[in-house]
């Protein structure tokens, strides 16, 4: 019988033997994810300043790797907030750590995505990575580093500081990683697109491999409200957040821990919800019993009169920027778009945004073209299954007289805390009925825009229709009957012509 | 009626359509001058103002009227079409040429007005038609269809470079087409004392062989099927102009007896038009009844047959005389029908010795 060996893996190491979970599933994926990731850190760096970013993207060849993959050096810098000296190792170096572990809506969430495209790098070229950051203080930091995938800790292989004589803020991350561009590169453009559609104040630029230049410019320097952070809603707990808030706190009463700890729970509310549960108000949360926890968290999802959380943890992008970044990279002829009040599922707020566009460079494809987001990041994979998908195929849209050949792109943009993926791939978003309702209203009025959009051009071109068609045949029936009474020339028809074109206008 | 001399009615109605194609031009002329969308109004052609007249012993069109006026935009086109169908006629007339209903079709397209299809340039010559009260023929268009006709009639021509001239129709002995410059014919002289209309070229032949024109004195007019209108205003002016009596010959079947109904009373379609049926001509055979005291091999009647009797049973131009209801009857009866060839049972010529003469004489 063979022997069972027990080991445990560093939290690196299990995600380099996992890499496939966090979008590293093979050469060509590998390269967007590098950049994908990197990006969305240089836009929230940016935004948490409320700086609009500037971001620039490289991608070089270097070399030969094997018959379908190459190796290429990644350079992407911003212009954002920068990183503290002493954060930069860890931040670069050690998988699960960051500084977005908090309840307001960010792109990063879990204090990977960064690593995971420093480590893939490293294990398919074996170089270090070098960060250059700078918080627009005296100095700029330059680190040269390795990941040390079996203890997940950052090997530092070298260290400058140089004078910030021009006062830059921002970050630089640069290495090298093996892939295959070529077929990585339509998702990446159409990635590039698309960002720039949800950030129309961000400058993004990208170089590639062959030298060319892709350059996606803003058109406004406003920017939505940076998010506030926020606690925890009542209805959106389970027992392990329980059990570490009641490890940290240091509340002395369940009155005080509930008041301090949860979102929207004021005095009374808590004192009314304590007697809903039959707790005492002055008990020690850390006396609680594992039973006693489970039930709270059972009684706080059952609670009646708790007010919804509020969205102020959201940063959705507002009407005008959507409409914005739609003009900017659709360039429709027509385009409507709605915010929907904030809503909430489970205890976590979110928002939904909705777009539609029409006509002018929109294709015309047979079906919808549809564009989702979650907290302002493209989603490109798995569309079929996203719940927006759905809403639009049960959707009436005979009702609004669209039709699915006509030149339409439809945008849906939900922000939350928590974004309700249904996989770990974060590529679609699952069907909660709270979420397909907002998104299906949000919708409605779009669509009820364009319809009004559409019966208005409908009523100028029938009215071009109608002159056209009397412009044409009057102008002949003077003509036939002016030789068939033998007259040498037609009658006048511009008096008939003239009150053809005002009985036009009284119409409309 | 040995000589008679006709000349001239041909040439009057010309000059009427012609001012009266001239006079539609100037109403909408003047209507557009004096800053009006012009308008025509005429009868209406919907089957609800077509009304039987048992004294006209024709359909007529009701009191109901249609306005067509350039200011719907819907009547636009059709407007402009009629006026240049108008103008296009009085250009035929006035240079004194025909043409045919394709003709009309595809000479629009010069003038940039076009037609959807045959149908929508035909149903525009039916409103010409309907506003101006003159048959299509009138304005020389002439349908594509054509019958025949033979026997001891000398016409003399009017069209262009045949004026004047004057032919015997028994010169040839095919028959001579009625076609535009046959219609527009004067009747000079006939000594035929009636007119024998046969619904199939194969028996208007035969009667040619038989010499049925010199044997019965009878003028033979080929319907060719449903006779066309320009034939049935060939057989209206021998009955009128040269007080000929008129018998019928056709298949003993409802579309048969239709045919000859036709020539009698007139059609539907032809409501809007006067002259065109001959009220007094006799529907002489193939009687159901015929096919019941002649023995005549028969087929059955199919389900179209009896459809298409009932239909007729219905119809007000059937109502007047009990000889069609006889009929009717019958064939609902013996649910059978007979072609006028069945009588070659009997031998060739029986038709023309037996038959011809007793129906006749019991129809005349
Ligand atoms: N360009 C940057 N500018 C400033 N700080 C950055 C930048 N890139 C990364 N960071 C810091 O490094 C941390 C780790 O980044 P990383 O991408 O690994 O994780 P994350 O963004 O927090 O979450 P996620 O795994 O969802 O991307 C971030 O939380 C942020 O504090
Ligand atoms: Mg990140």
């Amino acid at each position: 019988m063979a022997q069972t060996t027990f080991e445990e893996i560093s939290a690196a190491d299990f995600f380099y033997r996992n890499r496939d979970i966090a979008g590293f599933t093979n050469p060509s994926r590998a390269i967007f994810a590098a950049i994908r990731e990197l990006v969305e850190n240089s836009l929230d760096a940016a935004e948490s300043l409320k700086i609009p970013p500037d971001v620039y993207v490289r991608l070089s060849y270097e070399g030969e790797a094997s018959a379908e993959t190459q190796i290429y050096k990644l350079r992407v810098e911003d212009n954002g907030m920068g990183i503290q000296p002493r954060h930069i190792p860890s931040a670069f170096g050690q998988i699960l750590f960051g500084s977005k572990y908090k309840l307001k809506q960010q792109r990063g969430t879990f204090g990977l995505g960064g690593k995971m495209a420093i480590l893939y790098g490293q294990i398919t070229t074996h170089q270090a990575a070098t960060i250059t950051s700078s918080t627009g203080l005296a100095k700029i930091y330059m680190y040269k580093l390795m990941i040390d995938i079996q203890r997940n800790r950052p090997i530092i292989l070298d260290r400058k500081v140089l004078i910030n004589r021009e006062q830059w803020r921002g970050t630089v991350v640069e290495f090298s990683l093996e892939g295959d561009y070529f077929r990585a590169m339509p998702r990446l453009l159409e990635y590039f697109k698309q960002t720039a559609m949800v950030n129309p104040y961000a400058n993004l630029t990208f170089v590639d491999p062959k030298g060319r230049l892709y350059k996606f410019t803003r058109v406004t320097k406003e920017m939505p409200e940076p998010p506030k952070e926020t606690k925890p809603h009542p209805y959106g707990v389970d027992v392990e957040l329980l059990q570490r808030l009641i490890q940290l706190t240091s509340c002395k009463n369940l009155l005080e821990f509930l008041r301090v700890h949860f979102h929207r729970v004021g005095d009374i509310t808590a004192r009314k919800f304590l007697e809903f549960s039959n707790l005492s108000p002055s008990k020690n949360p850390k006396r609680l019993s594992h039973e006693e926890i489970v039930r709270l968290m059972h009684n706080l999802k059952k609670f009646k009169d708790f007010l919804p959380p509020d969205a102020s943890c959201l940063s959705p992008l507002g009407e005008e920027l959507l409409k914005a970044g739609i003009v900017k990279e659709l360039r429709p002829e027509f385009v409507a778009v709605h915010q929907r009040k904030p809503a909430t599922y489970a205890g976590h707020p979110f928002v939904v945004e909705t777009g539609i566009a029409y006509g002018g460079e929109v294709p015309r494809r047979g079906s919808f073209i549809l564009y989702r987001f979650a907290n302002r990041i493209p989603l490109l994979y798995d569309e079929a299954s996203d719940v927006s998908m759905r809403v639009i195929t049960a959707m009436n849209w005979r009702r609004y007289k669209v039709m699915p050949d006509m030149p339409i792109s439809i945008v849906v943009h939900i922000c939350s805390t928590k974004v309700p993926y249904k996989t770990v791939g974060k590529e679609f978003i699952a069907d909660r009925p709270e979420v397909r309702k907002e998104i299906a209203n949000g919708l409605r009025e779009v669509a009820r825009q364009i319809q009004h959009f559409l019966s208005r051009r409908e009523h100028v071109d029938r009215e071009r229709k109608r002159l056209g068609v009397f412009s044409k045949y009057l102008p002949k029936i003077a003509q036939f009957s002016a030789q068939l009474a033998g007259k040498e020339k037609p009658p006048d028809i511009e008096k008939l012509l003239k009150s053809v074109r005002q009985f036009g206008e009284e119409e409309a | 009626m040995e000589k008679k001399k006709h000349k001239g009615s041909v040439v009057e109605r010309k000059k009427e359509v012609l001012s009266s194609l001239e006079n539609l031009g100037l109403s909408i002329y003047e209507q557009i001058d004096g800053g009006q969308f012009p308008s025509i109004t005429m009868p209406s052609r919907s089957t609800e103002n077509i009304n039987y007249d048992p004294q006209l012993r024709q359909f007529i069109l009701g009191d109901r009227r249609v306005k067509r006026s350039a200011r719907n935009i819907r009547h636009l086109k059709p407007f402009a079409q009629l006026v240049w169908a108008a103008l296009f006629s009085n250009e035929l007339s006035s240079q004194r040429k025909t043409s045919t209903l394709r003709d009309v079709y595809y000479s629009a397209q010069a003038y940039e007005m076009t037609f959807k299809d045959q149908q929508e340039s035909n149903n525009i010559i039916t409103d010409l038609e309907t506003v101006l009260g003159f048959s299509r023929e009138d304005f020389n268009i002439f349908p594509e269809e054509r019958s025949a006709v033979f026997g001891d009639l000398t016409i003399e021509y009017t069209v262009p470079g045949y004026e004047g001239k004057t032919m015997d129709l028994t010169s040839h002995p095919d028959g001579v087409m009625i076609g535009p410059a046959l219609t527009s014919a004067e009747f000079v002289k006939t000594k035929a004392d009636k007119v024998i209309a046969i619904e199939k070229g194969g028996l208007f032949t035969r009667f040619i062989e038989e010499n049925v024109h010199r044997k019965f004195n009878a003028l033979l007019v080929l319907t060719a099927g449903q006779a066309p209108r320009a034939t049935r205003h060939f057989i209206r002016r021998l009955n009128e102009e040269l007080k000929l009596p008129v018998y019928v010959f056709t298949d003993g079947d409802p579309w048969g007896m239709h045919i000859a109904m036709v020539i009698i009373s007139g059609s539907a379609n032809a409501a809007h038009l006067r002259e065109l049926n001959t009220p007094d001509a006799k529907w002489s055979g193939v009687w159901a009844t015929d096919i019941v005291n002649y023995k005549l091999p028969t087929d059955p009647l199919d389900e179209i047959d009896m459809k298409r009797l009932l239909e007729l049973q219905k119809d007000p131009r059937y109502k007047e005389d009990p000889l069609w209801h006889r009929e009717i009857k019958t064939f609902m009866k013996i649910k059978r029908k007979a072609e006028q060839e069945a009588f070659s049972r009997y031998g060739l010529t029986y038709i023309v010795d037996e038959y011809l003469p007793a129906k006749l004489e019991e129809t005349r």
